[in-house]
């Protein structure tokens, strides 16, 4: 996973989404694409992918939780500078509790809860920052390649 | 997401294909679930599926449960490289029934 990494070319491209369950497989074709342009190894990509589409699963079932036929839009942000690859995502749903956003304990199997353990267990950070206007959430992932 | 299901005695054989995410799950459910509530003893083929992420893990443990409860079992069968990956970064190799 951590593999040491040619040197990378600067890069940031951003796209907006539906907040939808149905937009997770555009998100994850936008992701795929800008990753390819990073010339990544597969599997780092395909863990890459993940934490971005849990993000977005996030934002759509817990930010916008009560309002699932929404027609407001996330932006998904990745840029690479320096080797460094900020992923950042913005939305206008509901305020993020930072204190109760935890996974399940890994060795309590049930259904559910996995998302966050994925992001954490894939990249170096995650920072929930107040959204600049016209957002309300602006949650950043990073990690060194 | 699409599937084919062949029965064989009382093995159902699901063959998922696709993608599993959060919009792919209920759909997933209502080919499984009955399966399991009949009594039957289901495989799921996952040779074909290049991508679940953590809704897609959930319905693997919850038909896991599901198949316990009916004292019957899963198998989840040839799981692909990139699939197999997400299932052992959720330390499931030890619970699932994998061949």
């Amino acid at each position: 996973m951590n593999a040491e990494q040619p040197e990378l070319k600067n890069i940031s491209e951003k796209k907006d989404f539906l907040v939808r369950s149905s937009s997770l497989k555009d998100v994850r074709t936008f992701s795929r694409e800008v990753f390819e342009k990073l010339e990544l190894d597969q599997s780092l990509k395909d863990e890459l992918v993940l934490a971005i589409a849990e993000a977005a699963q996030n934002i759509v079932k817990h930010a916008y939780k009560d309002f699932p036929d929404t027609d407001d839009r996330m932006v998904v942000q990745i840029s690479c500078k320096d080797n460094k690859l900020e992923i950042a995502f913005f939305d206008n749903g509901k305020p993020v509790e930072k204190e109760k956003i935890k996974h399940r304990a890994i060795d309590d199997i049930k259904p559910g809860g996995l998302g966050t353990f994925f992001i954490q267990e894939i990249m170096d950070s995650i920072v929930f920052k107040e959204g600049n206007k016209p957002w309300i959430n602006n949650l950043v992932l990073t990690k060194k390649l | 997401m699409s599937y084919k299901v062949t029965e064989d005695g009382n093995i159902s054989t699901v063959f998922l294909d696709g993608e599993i995410d959060m919009d792919k799950t209920e759909a997933a459910k209502e080919v499984i679930f009955p399966l399991i509530d009949a009594g039957k003893e289901v495989h799921l083929n996952l040779s074909n599926v290049q991508y679940m992420d953590s809704s897609g893990i959930s319905v693997l443990i919850e038909s896991h449960q599901k198949a316990l409860e009916m004292n019957n079992k899963l198998i989840v069968k040839d799981v692909s490289k990139s699939v197999l990956k997400v299932i052992m970064m959720a330390k499931l190799e030890q619970i699932l029934n994998l061949e």
